[in-house]
């Protein structure tokens, strides 16, 4: 079929104002927040509706058109970057929030809500909803369950993974597959909930997303630490973990980040510190107060300068503020920011810290790390100016020497970002041989046609 | 060198200020349009891409880009919460030059700017005439707001309630001022802008009366020239140089201390749009810099300098809800002068209302062009106002004063739209 047929079955399903084929709106879904290449697709499609939205795979399927479903493009890995020729589905015409039930503690979502959106709407009926990726203002949870994504409470709270009941997804005929439910227990037939978190839109489009809520914490305690080595922050880490002490957040920066977060909003850091350890403990105000005190002497033993604990809600903001302005006081250094997410087991901390220090100088480039220290996922940044040829093959290098080090440590390619289209060729490294054979293997059961997000995770599709 | 090829190489004066945007999408967070739309060409991020695509020869031509660029309000909500500080509205603006230069100007656009606007004598004759035929053709639609919308039917008009031009302008009513420094030792110099003439003398009016209340002398030169935002936010670069070079050529004549203005839109337009567009002109570029210096918000003015100070609360303070002017909060980072403003106006006491800085949809010529979305972003705002059960909402600019009332009155809320300068010149007269 001709791009205009297709275009007037789209229009049909989903209504004239919700399909897109001019060139210059084609060009503003050609890319996501990752570092890669645009690919200009054919048709972009904002269904409104359930119904809509299972026609639109269906039709995608009829006609051999790759599918990419795409939230607020935030992805970091590529993800959301769709094949040339495709066809881009939007999920921000479906942004419904369907049931917040207080008796049960689940939400029902459409997969357009915005995550900020759900956890406020949440947290307005007394619960909580953990998962707190660093886009959550604008990313969507039909994307955060597709890449299975993280945040800072990933310690003690767990994962988007984590908060999945249930699923109702379309399969490539446009058929409306039914997992999980709103019940804590269900093991009716494969856990299929468990094979789409993550599947990064290879297996199907959800339409209905089904999530756990839990009580909100009693009472917070947040306090920085300030050490003159990154070494002695990470041994802290791990002597916290080590100490029976699980907080809520466990984070850490380096010296590069606090200087260029001092310099972006003057908060006061102390420019000489090696590394920057922000904690919150949470919980009950008896157990919170208890944990706070051994992790403020656990820093001391491991040579902490000094220790500031928040008295109150503005001083904990205060606290949050340096962390939540690293990312852009880093963006600000150089014009292409790398964002990377390599993640070792935590006890290996200390041993990636080195090793990042050293794959720095090695290949020449600014890195500053910062990071969710408490469950390994570090964020290693790198500031670089993508139009320089020469530095930005010095990147590559430094990317892959990154990943290299990371699985050697016991630990993998990505800890919250996804595989997408920029890891895919690391992932035989990370599995096996036999891993990528399996998952192609479903793939190709469940999409004979390969229409579904191709290319991604798996690879197989340049 | 093809045209595209010609475009391609003027788009590379934009090129190091593009590479900033990492693209992480959080504009989409606080767009006004795209919250309407959900459209990524409606987003920064999705237009920068697109002058990007430009430069990249992605495009074979630059029409759709073009529109899309244009269909902007300007309210720089995305460059406020940028994590990477990409300058939006420099580059938007420049690439609305750029474009204009290579396209031309629209028909109309060319007939308004080049014919009218840079007229400024022609343009208030025009304003006086229109003001005493306007009557033929609309009908007071609320007293209370003092709205008026299209008799019968009006392609012009459409369905819109909007602030008629006054009877008498401002400067008919005070062609020029020069007075001294009174108690405060202070003279400032008086740009009174278009609105503020035409449509709201009484502003203009309530300005001078605090101004001379605290012993401030005021130069009010005559003849003044549209600040030039209409004209370069359509990509008319020449239009607007010639109405900064007329404006400064008007303030020239007197000595004064700082320039104030009671139009959010204008401060922010002579403080950053006047030397980021005279470039091209070094003694211009000079003199507008210098100006652009000392040039203050009238609330800044009044709070940081002569340091007014909100008043003790009463019992029986009336309430009023303030909304944040995009110009005056993301561009000029003035929110807490105009609040403090409110609370120093005997009898009045400020109530703040959920989002006050999400913008009101006015944008300018966005309004004209895009009613409909404009409508929309400006029932959010309404519902807002209204849900603090106020009588009066305060905002420190002309331009979201015009939209205010438009969409209060057409929702039928007995709400008056004030300026905070008014209600604190109206607390300054005796009782």
């Amino acid at each position: 079929m001709q791009v205009k047929t297709i275009v007037k079955a789209f229009e049909a399903v989903a209504g004239v104002d919700n399909v897109l084929s001019e060139p210059a709106d084609l060009a503003t879904y050609a890319y996501d927040a990752a570092v890669l290449d645009k690919v200009m697709p054919a048709i972009v499609v904002r269904p409104t509706s359930s119904e809509a939205l299972g026609q639109v795979v269906r039709l995608c399927n009829e006609n051999r058109l790759p599918l990419t479903v795409r939230g607020a493009g935030t992805n970091l890995s590529g993800g959301t970057i769709p094949l040339p020729g495709g066809v881009v589905v939007v999920t921000n015409g479906l942004a419904r929030i369907l049931e917040i039930n207080t008796e049960d503690l689940y939400a029902r979502v459409q997969p357009g809500v915005v995550t900020a959106k759900l956890a406020a709407a949440v947290e307005a009926q007394g619960l909580f909803y953990p998962p707190d990726p660093g886009s959550q203002a604008v990313s969507t949870l039909g994307g955060n369950v597709a890449e299975n994504a993280g945040g800072l409470r990933g310690l003690k709270y767990g994962v988007t993974r984590d908060y999945v009941m249930g699923l109702d997804f379309f399969d490539v005929d446009g058929g409306l597959v039914k997992t999980g439910g709103r019940t804590v227990k269900c093991v009716s037939g494969y856990n299929l909930t468990g094979l789409m978190v993550a599947s990064e839109g290879t297996l199907g489009v959800f339409n209905e997303i089904t999530l756990k809520l839990i009580p909100p914490p009693a009472y917070r305690k947040a306090m920085m630490a300030v050490f003159s080595e990154m070494g002695q922050a990470s041994e802290a880490v791990a002597a916290i973990i080590a100490n029976r002490v699980v907080p809520a957040t466990l984070e850490f920066m380096d010296n590069f980040t606090i200087r260029a977060v001092e310099s972006y909003s003057q908060a006061g850091l102390p420019l000489d510190a090696g590394a920057l350890m922000l904690v919150e403990c949470d919980g009950y105000p008896g157990q919170v107060e208890e944990d706070a005190a051994k992790v403020e002497s656990i820093c001391k033993e491991m040579g902490a300068t000094s220790i500031r604990v928040a008295r109150d809600d503005a001083e904990r903001d205060k606290v949050w503020e340096a962390r939540r302005a690293a990312l852009s006081a880093l963006a600000k250094v150089k014009p292409t920011t790398v964002l990377e997410d390599a993640t070792v087991p935590r006890s290996k901390i200390p041993a990636m810290i080195r090793a990042l220090d050293a794959i720095s100088k090695k290949y020449d480039l600014t890195i500053g790390t910062f990071g969710h220290a408490g469950d390994g996922n570090l964020h290693p940044t790198i500031l670089t100016d993508r139009r320089n040829t020469q530095e930005w093959e010095r990147v590559e290098a430094a990317i892959e020497e990154i990943f290299e080090e990371a699985l050697a440590m016991g630990g993998t390619l990505s800890g919250e970002h996804g595989i997408g289209t920029a890891k895919c060729r690391f992932m035989e490294k990370e599995t096996s041989r036999a891993t990528m054979v399996y998952s192609r293997r479903i793939k190709s059961a469940m999409d004979p046609h390969n229409i579904l997000n191709p290319g991604k995770i798996i690879g197989g599709q340049s | 060198m093809t045209r595209m090829q010609e475009l391609s190489r003027m788009m590379k004066a934009l090129e190091d200020q593009l590479v900033v945007c990492m693209k992480c999408g959080m504009c989409q967070a606080v767009c006004p349009l795209f919250a309407e739309t959900g459209r990524e060409a409606d987003v920064a991020r999705g237009k920068l891409a697109l002058l990007d695509g430009l430069m990249q020869q992605m495009f074979e031509d630059p029409e759709g880009v073009s529109q899309r660029l244009n269909k902007c309000l300007l309210c720089g909500s995305c460059a406020a919460n940028c994590p990477s500080g990409v300058n939006v509205l420099e580059i938007f603006i420049k690439a609305r030059a750029i474009l204009t230069g290579y396209q031309g100007l629209p028909p109309a656009k060319k007939a308004i700017f080049k014919g009218l606007l840079a007229h400024p004598a022609l343009f208030d004759k025009l304003g006086e005439w229109g003001a005493k035929f306007q009557k033929i053709f609309t009908k007071p639609a609320s007293d209370v707001i003092g709205t008026s919308c299209a008799r019968f039917m009006s392609p012009l008009i459409g369905d819109r309630h909007f602030r008629p031009l006054a009877e008498t302008p401002f400067h008919k009513m005070m062609p020029s001022l020069d007075t001294r420094a009174g108690a405060s030792g202070r003279k400032v110099a008086f740009y009174v802008g278009c609105l503020a003439d035409k449509i709201f003398p009484h502003l203009a009016q309530a300005t001078v009366d605090v101004l001379t209340h605290h012993g401030v002398g005021i130069f009010m030169p005559e003849n003044q020239a549209c600040c030039g935002i209409p004209a370069v936010s359509s990509g008319d670069t020449e239009t607007f140089q010639r109405l900064v070079r007329h404006n400064i050529r008007q303030f020239k004549a007197g000595e004064y201390d700082c320039l104030v203005t009671a139009c959010a839109t204008c401060t922010s337009t002579i403080k950053e749009v006047w030397p980021m567009m005279t470039a091209t002109d070094d003694r211009l570029h000079a003199e507008a810099r210098q100006l652009a210096d000392r040039t203050f918000d009238i609330h800044q003015f009044l709070v940081s300098e002569l340091g007014i100070t909100g008043g003790e609360a009463g019992e029986a303070d009336t309430p009023v809800t303030y909304h944040d002017p995009c110009h005056l909060k993301k561009s000029l980072k003035v929110w807490t002068e105009p609040r403090t403003l409110i609370n120093a106006s005997r009898g009045y006491r400020l109530k703040e209302m959920a989002e006050p800085d999400w913008c009101c949809g006015m944008g300018g010529s966005f309004n004209l062009q895009y009613y409909p979305i404009s409508g929309r972003i400006g029932e959010r705002k309404r519902d807002h106002i209204r849900s603090t059960g106020c009588r009066i909402v305060a905002t420190g600019c002309p331009a979201c004063m015009l939209q205010l009332s438009d969409s209060l009155s057409k929702a039928g809320d007995a709400i008056q739209v004030k300026h905070p300068v008014e209600l604190y010149a109206e607390s300054l007269k005796p009782t």
